[in-house]
């Protein structure tokens, strides 16, 4: 007979061992591609532009274009979420429309990315080609945009529900409209939650390769003005490049970690931001 | 002071739905009086003060019949600016709901909202932190968080903030029942002071606050107004049964 003692310490161990295993993983890839990648890294490969097709020099047109296209993606995706979060919140009673509207919302997150890839190559690439000049900054930022839609939605609407309706109710009071509420009170409010819904969407913009693989260019390439309509490299398509075409692991290797680090630093200043925003909003 | 009336409800009826809420009520309200309106939890009490500045607009399947004159004009007419009206009648509640912004930005909200000038404002949140008897502990911190203050000194600076758009009626829906006895005495003088300058109605469970602070005491019961008289004659010598039973602690 096992006594129940024994079996509360048999399981605490279960417990502790899949936790310690979690970060066990997170640090065997982190540590990896940190090992394998500080090889390579220096400051002429992340400021130079590559030679001998991305065999030696720098890397820097991939980390420009991931920066361009993720900021395409994040300026459609974050006004266009956000608005459709407020809506959602403030303007909609719980209706068959509003759970068809979160439903979409939800199986666009649930689209795998490739399918963005291949719809993206289709609208932007075949029927609006002689508007976006084809794979452009413009087509593939849209595409990584529409991907990251539902994430900014979430996380704008989870903010948006956490203002107190006392809160409103005091405004509306006071003789405010719905906009000025709207506009005064409750964004103010969830800003701090708007911007971890950016954060979250910038590194998935930033990481993701599939909806873009058919967007970028894999030559060297230098967005030229104006930039929304020029090709670009990213990060993730040349890491899959020189690794599918064997041109060269290690800097493949170096590529992933200057990757990693954008998106931890943006990720970490995120959070010191929100804290700071918090403590100034919300006392 | 002129004794006048104020407010004048006429035969008010309101709708959860289903549930009947309001019946009939009719009552008076007088020109710089304290009118508390005092009964069991769920009377509907603090309904009907919500009718006054309809702010039951915002609450879902709400239908009210009747009519409620401020100053002779139906509020409940079709082209009624509600905006402008809540402009007119001011709500303190019942759990203190200051902003999460400093003290001079929540008594400013509501100036900036109706378009007072940058030049302006610094003396209307003066006066108004003054008529809330709030000034002298807050005129040295006013950047300072809203929310640093005590439960009373919010509920004070919430009276500011409805101060400060210059209403002619202000609605406290139990004010105190949030607060400490200290805090509780301080806005009971408050009141006697306010009502110098303004028209006020105030929603309580306690009867004891009620007798203190009013003029005119109104009881309801399950939605109708039993009884209506002068605070005093109410208290010392009810003519319903109910308000008797009420008033004595039979029930409630």
């Amino acid at each position: 007979m096992i006594n129940s003692k024994t079996s509360d310490k048999v399981m605490k161990g279960v417990f502790w061992f899949s936790a310690l295993l979690i970060i066990s993983i997170l640090f065997l890839i982190l540590g990896y591609v940190f090992v394998e990648g500080i090889r390579v890294v220096n400051l002429s490969f992340i400021s130079d532009m590559p030679k001998n097709n991305w065999r030696e020099g720098g890397i820097y047109p991939a980390i420009v274009g991931t920066f361009y296209l993720v900021a395409v993606a994040l300026l459609f995706a974050v006004p266009l979420g956000v608005l459709t979060a407020i809506y959602l919140v403030e303007f909609r009673k719980e209706d068959n429309l509003t759970s068809i509207i979160r439903i979409s919302v939800d199986s666009l997150n649930a689209v795998p990315s490739i399918v963005f890839g291949l719809f993206g190559l289709s609208l932007f690439f075949y029927y609006l080609k002689d508007f976006t000049g084809g794979p452009t900054i413009f087509s593939g930022g849209l595409t990584l945009g529409f991907m990251i839609l539902p994430t900014v939605i979430r996380t704008a609407e989870v903010a948006l529900r956490t203002v107190p309706l006392s809160e409103k109710l005091g405004s509306y009071a006071l003789g405010a409209t719905k906009l000025q509420t709207i506009s005064r009170i409750v964004i103010p409010s969830s800003i701090p939650g708007i911007i971890t819904g950016v954060i979250l969407g910038f590194g998935r913009a930033a990481g993701e390769t599939a909806p873009i693989i058919f967007m970028v260019a894999l030559n060297p390439t230098m967005p030229e003005f104006p930039y929304l309509f020029s090709q670009c490299n990213a990060l993730t398509t040349q890491i899959y490049y020189l690794t599918s075409e064997a041109i060269s692991i290690e800097r493949a290797f170096g590529m992933a970690f200057v990757l990693i680090s954008i998106i931890l630093i943006s990720n970490y200043s995120a959070r010191l931001i929100n804290k700071y925003l918090a403590r100034n909003i919300r006392r | 002071m002129d004794d006048g009336n104020e407010i004048e409800i006429r035969d008010l009826n309101l709708w959860y739905g289903d549930n009947h809420a309001l019946k009939d009520v009719n009552l008076d309200i007088r020109k710089n009086r304290i009118t508390a309106l005092i009964g069991p939890s769920g009377c509907g009490k603090s309904t009907f003060l919500r009718c006054i500045n309809r702010m039951n607009d915002l609450i879902e399947g709400v239908k009210i019949k009747g009519e409620v004159l401020l100053n002779g004009e139906n509020i409940y007419k079709k082209d009624v600016d509600v905006v402008a009206l809540r402009k007119r009648i001011g709500q303190v509640f019942q759990k203190p709901n200051p902003f999460p912004m400093s003290i001079y930005d929540n008594v400013a909200y509501g100036p900036r909202i109706h378009g007072v000038g940058k030049k302006e404002l610094d003396g209307v949140v003066e006066k108004s932190l003054k008529d809330a008897a709030l000034w002298r502990e807050v005129s040295d911190r006013l950047e300072g968080a809203a929310l640093d203050l005590s439960g009373g000194q919010q509920q004070r600076l919430c009276i500011a903030r409805a101060l400060a758009i210059r209403p002619d009626v202000i609605l406290f829906d139990e004010p105190c029942s949030a607060l400490d006895p200290i805090s509780t005495h301080k806005i009971e003088d408050l009141l006697q002071e306010l009502k110098k300058k303004y028209t006020i109605v105030i929603v309580t469970h306690n009867m004891q606050q009620a007798a203190r602070v009013s003029d005119y005491t109104g009881f309801f019961l399950l939605g109708e107004m039993i009884e209506f008289n002068r605070t005093r004659v109410l208290f010392e010598n009810p003519e319903m049964e109910q308000t008797e039973d009420y008033i004595t602690g039979r029930f409630g």
